[in-house]
């Protein structure tokens, strides 16, 4: 029962990260990338990662995208307006991520994934998960932290800047 | 594994029973919303309000929703038809999903067997709402974006850019909640207020600052900003007719009937009232109590909308951005010092 549904949802997770590519509409990839977080944020309940689920959600479903589809609203980007490129780089971008995908495919190739051993089905738990957070990795939690909130005043600083000096 | 079936059975069967029937409430709710806005806008006008269909008025939901459907069902000829269509679908399903962790009571004996009145008790409930609450603008702006037209491309982005600023001071509030409450069940949340010990006796700035959010975040009047008829016509829904407008207008019923569930379950004790065991009755007491209360907040919502005038744009981001989010990190800070303080 669990395998049937983790099959389902890694294939459609699969087939909606591909239309992402595929759609000609950017507004509908944005769509379809919404739908695959949604079915991650599945694939994380089904390892009793709530928290991580819903998170995922709040953070990009909720916040990231949503920017996302401000942006593409606001250009309006249509099959028209959109500049062709010319087939010559269609032809080395495909050549090129083509190289890397084999690139990829021969560095993996020989390798076995280390199966971590059963880990505890209860750590995605919020009440674990804090635990874990704030008592084993409290100084690297604190300095993702501070490094955040710099990252977020660069960038009302990049934001503003014509009004800076 | 054959009882294991059967019991699973039961429980679903429950479940879908007890789905079906909130489903049910909240979309009465939502219709008598049109209803009861409609009258108290009468009252605080000194008019009369609807009362031709049926006594008082009574029927005039089902002569809305009647007309909703017979209405022509009309797509422009430049919309993006499929997202169109989709939009008001996504808005609905948004809003009524966020009711699925609100405890509605402690249980109800029904023929002997007990049920929870609560769809699901997760462990983090408060951050479902939260996630549902942040996916609420992609109906708005589907909607806006799909119609092709620019006064609705500008009330889709004014209803989304504010929903954005206005999510991040009602999670901040909620912070303070968590801390103080020690959990992010709704359950455990409802449990804690028995009696009178009311969350927002000891969190006043919180539910202030939560309110005003909620009124934001349903893009109720005084922060009708998506809608603002002087401005932007109809704001997102401008091109949008028939039943497909009526399920925005409906939706946004269904939100404010949610966000007032939400504000009683969290800062008002929910399913408790001082004097009155939420057991009593079979377990009726609780919703009897809940509603109550839900119902006064829906009251309350109207009353703002009928009295207060609207924002203008600057002024709502000012008051969100510059007024309630330093506001709550304060309440947050004050709640962990204290907390701190008192050893809890």
């Amino acid at each position: 029962m669990t395998l049937a549904i983790f099959i389902t949802l890694a294939v459609l997770s699969v087939i909606t990260a591909l239309l992402v590519v595929l759609s000609k509409n950017p507004v509908h990839s944005v769509l379809y990338l919404i739908v695959t977080f949604f079915i991650i944020a599945a694939q994380y309940i089904m390892l009793n990662a709530q928290f991580l689920a819903v998170v995922h959600l709040i953070v990009y479903a909720g916040a990231i995208m949503v920017l996302f589809l401000f942006v593409l609203m606001l250009l309006n980007l249509n099959e028209d307006t959109e500049p062709q490129k010319s087939s010559a780089w269609k032809i080395s971008a495909a050549i090129t991520s083509g190289m890397l995908f084999l690139t990829l495919i021969g560095a993996l190739k020989g390798s076995t994934i280390a199966l971590l051993g059963a880990p505890n089905p209860q750590v995605g738990l919020v009440r674990n998960l804090g635990a874990v957070l704030f008592k084993d990795f409290v100084v690297p939690f604190e300095i993702a932290g501070i490094l955040f909130l710099a990252a977020m005043v660069g960038a009302v600083m990049v934001g503003k800047r014509d009004l800076a000096m | 594994m054959m009882y294991i079936l059967l019991f699973d059975f039961a429980f679903i069967l429950q479940k879908m029973g007890l789905i079906g029937v909130i489903f049910l409430i909240t979309l009465t709710i939502a219709a008598y919303s049109t209803y009861g806005e409609r009258k108290i806008a009468a009252f605080l006008q000194d008019r009369i309000g609807p009362d031709r269909a049926g006594p008082f008025g009574l029927l005039q939901p089902v002569a809305d929703g009647v007309k909703m459907f017979m209405k022509e069902d009309f797509i422009p000829a430049n919309a993006n038809k499929g997202l169109f269509i989709l939009a008001p679908g996504i808005f609905m399903f948004v809003a009524c999903m966020t009711s699925a962790v609100i405890p509605w009571g402690t249980t109800l004996t029904l023929f002997g067997a007990n049920i929870d009145l609560q769809v699901t008790d997760i462990n983090i409930g408060i951050l479902y709402i939260m996630g549902f609450v942040s996916l609420g603008v992609y109906g708005i702006m589907i909607g806006g974006w799909a119609s092709n037209n620019k006064y609705s491309l500008y009330g889709a982005i004014r209803a989304s850019s504010q929903m954005i600023s206005y999510e991040l001071a009602m999670g901040l509030s909620l912070i303070a909640i968590v801390m103080m409450t020690g959990t992010l069940s709704l359950r455990t949340m409802a449990e804690q207020q028995s009696g009178f010990q009311w969350n927002v006796l000891y969190q006043p700035l919180g539910f202030l600052i939560f309110f005003i959010c909620a009124l934001a975040e349903c893009n109720r009047a005084p922060f009708d900003m998506a809608e603002c008829e002087t401005e932007l016509i109809g704001g997102y829904h401008t091109e949008y007719g028939s039943m497909k407008l009526g399920f925005f207008l409906f939706a946004e019923y269904i939100n404010m009937f949610v966000s007032c569930a939400v504000i009683s379950t969290v800062f008002f004790g929910g399913y408790n009232f001082p004097g009155l065991d939420p057991s009593w009755l079979g377990g009726l007491m609780g919703p009897i109590v809940l509603f109550s209360k839900i119902f006064f907040f829906i009251f309350v919502f109207m009353w703002i909308r009928w009295t207060l005038p609207r924002f203008r744009y600057d002024q709502l981001m000012h008051l969100g951005w510059k007024g309630l989010i330093p506001l709550a990190i304060v309440n947050m800070l004050l709640t962990g010092a204290i907390t701190l303080w008192l050893g809890k």
